[in-house]
């Protein structure tokens, strides 16, 4: 850091000491401090989430429809079929990126002869993506997207179609839960890139105040709920 | 931005004679606040979250020079940077450099109101550098020249026929040359045309909602994406964000998002909340190779520790200009500044002086919705009534006001000349006819019965005189 950098750094943090009437927190402050960092505590329980993970399905679908997304429920044999459908009831081409993900590679692509994919990142002539999601959250029926080489950010974003598959069994109740699966999978310090929580497609309300789809990302979003059988996280 | 604060009063003029402001704000109620209290009454623990979510900015401001260090420590640890901007000059310096570092033509922006505090748009443009608007109503304005009008809805003063001309003024260059006037007709004109746009941009500017100390992590919400599309596809993203959006941790996070859509906008969620950590790592096909973090004071820590230090909760979710009688009214741009409303009356004297805005906090009836439906739960009125007694004490007060103040304080200091005083001013307001029981014209309120009627006293004396009559032995 140059010496300006450093003073005005100073500038700032002093300042808000000088204000504060304190030096640096110390003690028993920074203890508790530091303590409230290691074991965040939870917000007040939304009730309407806490429920058995078939209800806990239920309502993340119910949700995601309510935000102007479309929902099918299929079994894992049943997932290529359903995407191939889908885009052939919506006049889409069958031609999609897809995500570079081994939690996709379960699922029957090749069975699909009509369907092209190409697997990497979103480019902007794509018209449509496939993608898997870290998780589900029911409370609001919102989709948790954890970018990294399997999962490119461009995919969520530049195509007009938005196809993403999502297991039972990562539908959890609230934010909390999302956060607690990020720190075991990726470690407390270490964030992968980008986080996107994708509730329905792209809007906008700046006209007028009235909403409508399809402001810069995708213009629509099909959710592919897959089947599993234990229905435990 | 240039304030125009100082012309409170004629703003206000301006605004009230405008057909096609009147005509927006008219919407304004429909649309928001009804959409924020059914939202509200939705959530059976929408109370509870206010409580903890005034609690957790308490707690962060408390600590604030803690969870700015450790916010620091973590973006440093994954490769990011971190700038810190005592004033608005060095933040607009530190950003200048950085996109001249790079080389870069285009800078894509997300809309920020810290950026529209700054003045960034001119200093670029000053530079050689192309800001672009990419949020839709920050672009409508920018394309218009014109400061947001709102803090979430920048052009909610335009009604869609307004936008349709700009368009076509502004795209008919570009091949776009059939005036629209359907809305989702647009929104995908200014898509396409904006696509582009963010293909091309050397640097993604962005704003935050909040920094989130525990992880490093700047966090962004938006409804159309375009933050999200200016922070992965130029090579460079920079977060401008001032020094009370750090929040300690994730969970906190999730008690302020949920309060703040539901307030802002009447939304379950937003489509787009977005966590950014650091620059794209190893093995990553997208993202951006540089990740900087710019840090503004610019007046707020001397705000720390003082009366007015409990806006610095505010989350910007717009809620109190949304239900506030003179923002309907006078719409945005009456203000003056970047912030409206009764986040504007109290924040703009603090930011740019009492002398300039002196006038904001004198633009309430004390009515108390916005307080009502603060997430945060800011006594706004009580912080626009500290402004009001510093106007007082700093002798910004005009004569005729003062003088007035002055002769209702000597007289409501002396009781049996109060009572005597009114009871007489009750009988002459009775000769001018108070069985209409309103006036339409009266001597020496002329300003007042000029727009409207003057309510009656009703019949049977003042106050007092009734009170004593009627109240039990």
């Amino acid at each position: 850091m140059s010496e300006a950098a450093t003073t005005a750094r100073a500038q700032i943090l002093n300042g808000i000491r000088r204000s504060l009437r304190r030096g640096e927190i110390s003690g028993a402050q920074r203890q508790a401090v530091e303590a409230r960092l290691a074991e965040p505590p939870r917000g007040p329980v939304v009730a309407r989430a806490q429920l058995a993970q078939p209800e806990k399905v239920a309502l993340f679908c119910q949700w995601a429809e309510t935000n102007n997304a479309t929902v099918a429920r299929v079994a894992t044999s049943d997932v290529a079929g359903e995407v191939v459908s889908y885009l052939l009831r919506n006049n889409l081409p069958a031609e999609a990126a897809m995500a570079p993900s081994p939690q996709l590679a379960d699922y029957d692509w090749a069975g699909q002869k009509m369907l092209s994919l190409r697997r990497g990142r979103g480019e902007a002539a794509d018209q449509v993506s496939i993608t898997g999601a870290f998780a589900g959250i029911a409370e609001t029926g919102t989709l948790v997207m954890a970018s990294g080489p399997e999962h490119p950010v461009t995919l969520n974003l530049l195509p007009d179609t938005h196809v993403v598959v999502v297991r039972e069994s990562d539908i959890v109740s609230g934010y909390e839960d999302v956060w607690t699966r990020l720190r075991e999978r990726y470690g407390k310090d270490c964030m992968p890139r980008t986080i996107n929580t994708l509730t329905g497609p792209s809007r906008t309300g700046d006209i007028e105040q009235a909403m409508e789809l399809g402001a810069h990302g995708p213009r629509r979003m099909h959710i592919v709920v897959v089947r599993t059988s234990s229905g435990h996280t | 931005m240039e304030s125009t604060a100082r012309d409170f009063n004629a703003n206000v003029g301006h605004a009230l004679a405008d057909p096609n402001l009147q005509d927006s704000l008219g919407k304004l109620k429909l649309g928001f606040s009804e959409r924020r209290r059914q939202a509200a009454e939705r959530l059976p623990e929408f109370e509870a979250l206010r409580d903890r979510a005034r609690d957790i900015k308490n707690h962060a401001l408390a600590n604030l020079d803690f969870y700015l260090e450790e916010f620091e420590r973590k973006v440093l640890a994954l490769g990011g940077h971190v700038h810190w901007a005592p004033t608005a000059a060095d933040a607009r310096r530190i950003i200048g450099e950085l996109c001249q570092g790079m080389g870069a033509r285009t800078v894509a922006k997300s809309k920020s109101m810290v950026a529209e505090e700054i003045a960034l748009n001119e200093h670029l443009e000053a530079i050689g550098i192309a800001p672009i608007e990419t949020d839709l109503g920050e672009y409508i304005i920018q394309l218009r020249r014109e400061p947001p009008s709102h803090i979430i809805a920048p052009a909610v003063h335009l009604t869609k026929d307004q936008v349709a001309d700009t368009f076509l003024e502004h795209h008919a260059k570009l091949g776009f040359t059939k005036r629209l006037t359907e809305r989702n007709d647009l929104v995908a004109e200014a898509r396409h045309v904006l696509r582009q746009k963010f293909l091309d941009a050397d640097v993604g500017l962005t704003g935050a909602n909040f920094l989130v100390a525990e992880t490093g992590s700047s966090m962004l919400i938006t409804n159309e994406g375009n933050a999200d599309l200016s922070n992965t596809l130029p090579r460079m993203h920079i977060v401008l964000a001032s020094i009370e959006k750090v929040i300690p941790t994730l969970e906190d996070a999730a008690v302020l998002l949920r309060v703040l859509a539901r307030s802002a906008t009447g939304q379950e969620s937003s489509a787009y909340t977005t966590l950014n950590t650091g620059p794209k790592r190893a093995g990553d096909l997208d993202g951006p190779e540089h990740y900087h973090v710019v840090i503004l004071d610019n007046g707020r820590s001397a705000v720390l520790g003082t009366e007015m230090q409990e806006i610095l909760r505010c989350i910007r979710c717009g809620a109190c200009m949304n239900h506030c009688p003179v923002y309907g009214a006078i719409g945005g741009h009456a203000y003056g500044w970047v912030y409206p409303g009764p986040l504007g009356a109290v924040l703009t004297p603090q930011l740019i002086g009492v002398e300039e805005a002196g006038n904001l906090p004198n633009a309430s009836t004390f009515c108390g919705r916005c307080e009502s439906v603060c997430p945060v739960r800011i006594p706004l009125p009580k912080l626009m009534r500290h402004w009001r007694e510093r106007e007082f004490e700093r002798h910004l007060t005009p004569t005729a006001v003062r003088q007035g103040l002055a002769l209702w304080s000597f007289v409501a200091r002396r009781p049996r000349l109060y009572r005597r005083l009114t009871g007489l001013a009750n009988r002459v307001l009775a000769l001018f006819g108070r069985a209409e029981g309103r006036y339409r014209t009266m001597p020496l309120a002329g300003g007042w019965t000029r727009f409207r009627d003057l309510p009656a006293p009703p019949a049977g004396g003042t106050f007092h005189a009734q009170w004593k009559k009627k109240r039990p032995a």
